[in-house]
């Protein structure tokens, strides 16, 4: 298996025609075959999900879907409380995770001299990316939901700020790990305090790579299902308050597809259709975004 | 950026009265930013806490039989973990076989055969993958691939493989669509990505001299992959495949559409299962605040969330002594 021992009579016998010589090519066809094999099935199923959304899901689409709610089977209804829904608790929980995100990736970046403590809170916020969503659902089912004694859209936002949070974290981190040490030493030099070094000028000078970061959370969030039907549950009726059950997409999707109506189903692929454009125009937006201001620089 | 030294400069006159508001500020900074850091891992210990808590009552009821138990009865209040753990294990493993080999294909091909146009637009589409938010695969997989894997793989699976000794178990049954081997399959469309994109950055970031000396002594792609790249990036492949493995265990929507939902313990993959999360996601919107049945679903979810915990701990040590290498 040594490299040093094998490869230089591999080096001399690639243009032979021995066997053995044979044997290597054929090896490098056969993966070479494979990959590529492995590449067009990878995207024929992307383009599959993407192709079957379109044809089962333009068909419902009308204008009817984002002035109405949801109704009976045969009614007729939209998606309007749905959509609203989502945006409500998506956005909400942007604006907790976004200030609670940033503060711990700058924590996790410029305050090392907390040794031990640091490690850990990068080590519980690596975790909690990855934790399954419908764990942190019924955390807060637990500690939000039980004691107040109904579902509510408050506790759908929360749960959705504890998945975007550590999305935040991670690129804040990593992004103002990139800063030059000269700007920040230029800046304390000029004789600003600490606070205003990272704010005015680590952040600022990091903000294209976060705002990717943060782009990259909504689009996350915006599609989880299994931490909502726990917390908010869904809401047949126009609802915006956030003391009451409140509907999202990905839940009225996941009831309506389960359904055995034709026309709840055909506004689940309508709803499926309008959820992944969505989450994946922001993806592609944020990696604009980075391409275009994410150095550091 | 620019106007920093004219606005410093305004203050340049009470330079003591600027220190202390900057140590002020600093330390007023300083506990915010431990605070937002220190919440996180209030809200870690909070979970495991609070589901440990919350299924106390079916521990205590069952004891560690719990987990040996295939029982799952409402009626009688029997429960037990031992279908929906084998069923998330069965499902992730079936999710690796074939995740693990498109992903380094994936991956291989990224890095070493793709001309560099196609490259960055391929890299994006499989990132996309992972984009589409997993409900998405659910429904996907409940009207396209559950009636593909029932009229045309799961037949063909019996009939050539039904009949080897040994493997032959696994395939056997009725082909109904859905069942543990379509729920893996879901799986390891979800997590290929993860695990390519891992691969993808360890295999561009070893050191080119090493696959130049390589290539030089005239070996092949392949055998640059198998003998030089492999072995140097061995640990963060790893930490990938176990970050994809972490994904795949507590992945819930997608699998609730296509894994058949039948409290079962089988050798056939064709058979309907669950999984915890599936089971959880199917069972809780019945179970009244306070039930025993609630207690055992919140037990569940700590035994997933010990089972995620040290998958990801797993991932997260291999990727960082990948990182030193």
């Amino acid at each position: 298996m040594s490299v040093q021992k094998t490869l230089p009579e591999a080096g001399r016998g690639w243009q032979r025609g021995g066997a053995q010589a044979m044997r290597r090519r054929l090896v490098e066809r056969l993966v070479s075959m494979l990959c590529n094999i492995a590449t067009v099935i990878v995207l024929f199923v992307l383009f599959s999900i993407l192709w079957t959304l379109v044809t089962r899901g333009a068909a419902g689409l009308s204008l009817n879907t984002f002035l109405h709610s949801t109704g009976a089977p045969g009614s007729g209804g939209g998606l309007a409380n749905a959509i609203a829904g989502s945006c409500e608790q998506t956005g909400l929980a942007a604006l907790i995770g976004t200030p609670v995100g940033m503060m711990t990736g700058i924590y996790l970046s410029e305050f090392g001299q907390d040794g031990r403590v640091v490690q850990l809170v990068r080590f519980v916020s690596d975790m909690l990316l990855s934790v399954p969503s419908i764990l942190v659902g019924l955390f807060i089912y637990l500690i939000v939901v039980e004691p107040a004694g109904h579902f509510s859209g408050m506790a759908g936002t929360l749960s959705l700020a504890v998945l975007f949070i550590p999305i935040v974290v991670r690129t804040t981190e990593d992004m103002l790990r990139l800063v030059p040490r000269a700007m920040r030493e230029a800046a304390y030099a000029l004789g600003a305090p600490g606070w205003r070094v990272i704010l005015g000028v680590c952040l600022r000078a990091a903000r294209g790579g976060i705002m990717t970061g943060i782009l990259l959370a909504l689009a996350r969030i915006s599609g989880e299902t299994a931490p909502l039907l726990f917390t908010s549950l869904g809401n047949l009726n126009w609802s915006t308050s956030l003391g009451a059950p409140m509907a999202s997409l990905p839940v009225t999707i996941y009831q309506y597809a389960g359904s055995a109506y034709d026309d709840w189903v055909q506004m689940a692929w309508t709803g499926a259709l309008l959820i992944t454009v969505a989450v994946l125009a922001t993806n592609i937006l944020a990696r604009w975004w980075l391409t275009r201001n994410g150095s550091a620089q | 950026m620019m106007e920093l030294p004219s606005s410093l400069a305004a203050h340049d006159g009470a330079v003591s009265d600027k220190n202390t508001r900057g140590q002020w500020g600093d330390a007023l900074f300083g506990m915010v930013a431990r605070l937002a850091g220190w919440s996180l891992l209030a809200v870690m210990a909070g979970i495991i806490l609070v589901l440990v808590w919350g299924g106390r009552q079916a521990f205590l009821a069952f004891g560690p039989a719990f987990l040996t138990s295939t029982a799952w009865n409402p009626i009688s209040h029997h429960f037990g973990a031992a279908t929906s753990i084998f069923g998330t294990l069965v499902t992730t493993a079936v999710a690796l076989v074939f995740a693990v080999p498109f992903a380094f294909g994936v991956a291989f091909w990224l890095v070493e055969m793709a001309p560099p146009a196609l490259a960055r637009f391929i890299e994006t589409a499989v990132q996309l993958l992972a984009a589409v938010p997993s409900i998405i695969f659910g429904m996907w997989g409940f009207f396209i691939v559950v009636p593909f894997m029932a009229h045309h793989v799961e037949p063909a699976a019996t009939h050539y493989l039904g009949h080897v000794p040994g493997i032959g178990l696994l395939f056997r049954g009725a082909p109904y669509g859905t069942g543990l081997l379509t729920g893996g399959i879901i799986l390891a469309i979800m997590v290929t990505p993860f695990i390519c994109s891992v691969m993808t950055d360890v295999f561009v970031s070893i050191p080119a001299v090493l696959k130049e000396s390589a290539f030089g002594l005239g070996a092949t792609r392949w055998e640059v992959m198998r003998q030089v790249v492999l072995p140097w990036s061995r640990q963060a492949v790893m930490g990938g495949i176990m970050l994809g493995t972490g994904r795949a265990l507590g992945e819930t929507m997608a699998v609730t559409f296509v894994i058949g939902n039948s409290n079962r313990l089988g050798w056939s993959l064709f058979a309907p299962g669950n999984t915890i999360a599936s089971l959880i996601a199917l069972e809780f919107p019945e179970s009244a605040a306070g039930s025993l049945k609630l207690s055992a679903l919140l037990a569940l979810g700590a035994i997933l969330m010990v089972i995620s915990f040290v998958t990801l701990a797993c991932s997260r040590i291999f990727l960082q002594r990948g990182a030193v290498n």
